[in-house]
């Protein structure tokens, strides 16, 4: 008897790969945009049904369609755009002063030793403050204006990023120095050949981070300063049980998050084409 | 643009090195120790010389002091002069390669250091590529390089620098064996046609015997020169030639001398 024939042994097969029809390809190519989409979608469903069904409270809860209808006839009113430029320029200006301040600072302060030393209890002093408290500070100086509104965002993104840069700078590999000084490396040269490359990721992660602050500091601006904005927009229609246009005032802040974040993903995967793709993110 | 061979080697020393001490001082706690103790080293040009010690002897100190990196204690380094160009180039032990750059932007590094347009220097790195066995792969980024690549990149970027003389800090440690050999074997190749002196640092016997005019042997704790052998092997020399008796003498000599000592990291602490 031989190998192949015996009882004795026990055969483990090859999985036999059957070709699959063109549609099952194309979803496994595309099965987490697929997925993600599917899982938007079976949510609203669910919320719109259960509404329409009465066993979702439509008074607290609204529906996907309430929603829809009340943005629609939202977008026709000239306050509406008003809302949304001033939370525009808010958010413009206050994230705009707060990454041109924050990286060149971060940097410089992470390259001096002794400066970053100096600077450590007062950024993480900053960092660990709750900055809601200051608002009411913040209104006493700038007023209840757009500006005030602006500043409470940058504070948000400032320190969101320069401690993360700071870190960057601090860790820049000393063995590349060592190759930056080797070749006798002008300090302008280390600067951009090594240390803004290095702390490249370091920036991004903190602005990832920024961008879940500077959303939080516009509303909680806007919702204490009461003047204009989507936040106040999203505050009155509470005030009126609106809870539809509500609703629809948080979905822009929910969206304008998701293309911020994405947008800084853009840039992190331009930035970095260096680096190797990882499993978990292809 | 080519590679310089007419360097012919000179009668002159490339480097000479007296009474080299360096003494490193932990900035905490105040302690001091003694990394190297009076070294004297004398290379003549074109010659290709390794310092053959166990870790912790120094080796890498007196590279980066040589280097400029840092400054020793005690004693002087002279450099020939060179009319244009460096003295000196390091090849560093992990390959240390910048990881956002590609290859060529590597092997152009020193080139940009020294004022070079990038433009020039990407032109300037290419024979360098060539010549080091990466041809095609001037665009690809030091991931996607096997670690054998990598440090023929990281040769390369000091090769393109044209310095007189060439540190090496154990470029091949982290490599497999069989990969070790055959950089070994293409460095011979690439010294014959750059015509360089090379100072060679490893911390193994049969890698310093096969590649060097001579070996110096250290001992740690404190770092010192305690031999300097003379290799009488024939050049050019192939890998063959470590399965010669001559060869394996040569080992054993030095083998005895470094059995002589103690282990480094169980030694008394002077
Ligand atoms: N920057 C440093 N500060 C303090 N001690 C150091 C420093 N660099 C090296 N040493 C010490 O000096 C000795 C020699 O180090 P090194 O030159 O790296 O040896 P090798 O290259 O031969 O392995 C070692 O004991 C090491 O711990
Ligand atoms: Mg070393």
């Amino acid at each position: 008897m031989t190998v192949a024939t015996s009882p004795a042994f026990r055969t483990i097969h090859p999985r036999v790969r059957k070709p699959r029809p063109a549609l099952m390809r194309w979803y496994r190519r595309n099965e987490r945009v697929v997925l993600s989409v599917a899982g938007v979608v079976l949510f609203f469903v669910v919320w719109e049904i259960g509404s329409a069904a009465g066993f979702v409270d439509k008074f607290f809860f609204s529906s996907p369609s309430a929603i829809a209808t009340a943005g629609a006839s939202e977008v026709t009113k000239a306050r509406f755009w008003d809302d949304v430029r001033i939370t525009a320029l808010e958010l413009v200006v206050g994230t705009g002063a707060s990454v041109v301040l924050a990286v060149p600072l971060g940097i410089f302060i992470g390259w001096y030793r002794r400066l970053s030393l100096t600077f450590d209890p007062w950024l993480n002093f900053f960092n660990a403050l709750p900055r809601v408290a200051l608002v009411p500070l913040v209104v006493l100086w700038f007023g209840l204006d757009w500006n005030m509104k602006a500043v409470v965002v940058f504070l948000g993104g400032f320190f969101a990023i320069i401690l993360p840069t700071v870190e960057g700078v601090r860790t820049v590999e000393r063995h590349l120095l060592d190759v930056s000084r080797s070749f006798r490396a002008s300090s302008r040269l280390i600067f951009t050949s090594l240390v803004i490359p290095g702390t490249l990721p370091f920036i991004v992660s903190g602005l990832r981070i920024a961008v879940g602050r500077v959303l939080a500091g516009v509303v909680i601006g806007e919702f204490y300063a009461q003047t204009q904005g989507i936040g106040v927009m999203i505050y009155k229609a509470e005030a009126s049980l609106q809870s539809d246009r509500m609703l629809f005032g948080v979905l822009i802040f929910t969206v304008l998050g998701i293309v911020l974040y994405e947008s800084v993903g853009a840039a992190e995967r331009y930035f970095q084409r260096w680096r190797p793709v990882r499993e978990d993110e292809a | 643009m080519t590679i310089d061979v007419a360097r012919e080697p000179g009668q002159h020393m490339a480097l000479s090195a007296r009474g080299v001490q360096m003494e490193y001082r932990d900035r905490q706690t105040g302690h001091r120790l003694l990394a190297l103790e009076r070294v004297d080293l004398d290379i003549p040009d074109g010659a290709f010389v390794s310092l053959l010690g166990p870790s912790g002897c120094g080796k890498s100190t007196f590279l980066k002091i040589v280097n400029g990196l840092i400054l020793a204690t005690a004693g002087e380094i002279k450099l020939h002069r060179v009319a244009k160009g460096r003295e000196d180039a390091m090849v560093f032990q992990d390959a240390a390669l910048f990881p956002w750059y590609s290859v060529v932007d590597n092997v152009a590094y020193g080139l940009v250091c020294a004022g070079v347009s990038r433009k020039e220097a990407r032109s300037r790195a290419v024979p360098y590529i060539d010549l080091v066995g990466l041809k095609g792969f001037a665009d690809k980024y030091p991931y996607q390089l096997s670690g054998g690549m990598q440090q023929r990149a990281n040769l390369a970027r000091a090769l393109a620098v044209d310095s007189a003389i060439l540190l090496m800090d154990e470029p091949f440690a982290s490599l497999d064996a069989q990969t070790r050999e055959l950089m070994q074997a293409e460095l011979l190749r690439i010294w014959t046609a750059a015509r360089k002196t090379v100072l060679f640092v490893t911390h193994q016997i049969d890698e310093a015997v096969f590649l060097s005019d001579r070996v110096v042997v250290m001992a740690a704790r404190p770092g010192r020169v305690i031999a300097d052998i003379a290799i009488d092997l024939p050049r050019p020399r192939s890998l063959e030639m470590k399965q010669t008796p001559e060869f394996a003498r040569y080992e054993a000599q030095i083998w005895k001398l470094i059995a002589h000592q103690q282990p480094s990291d169980t030694a008394p602490v002077p």
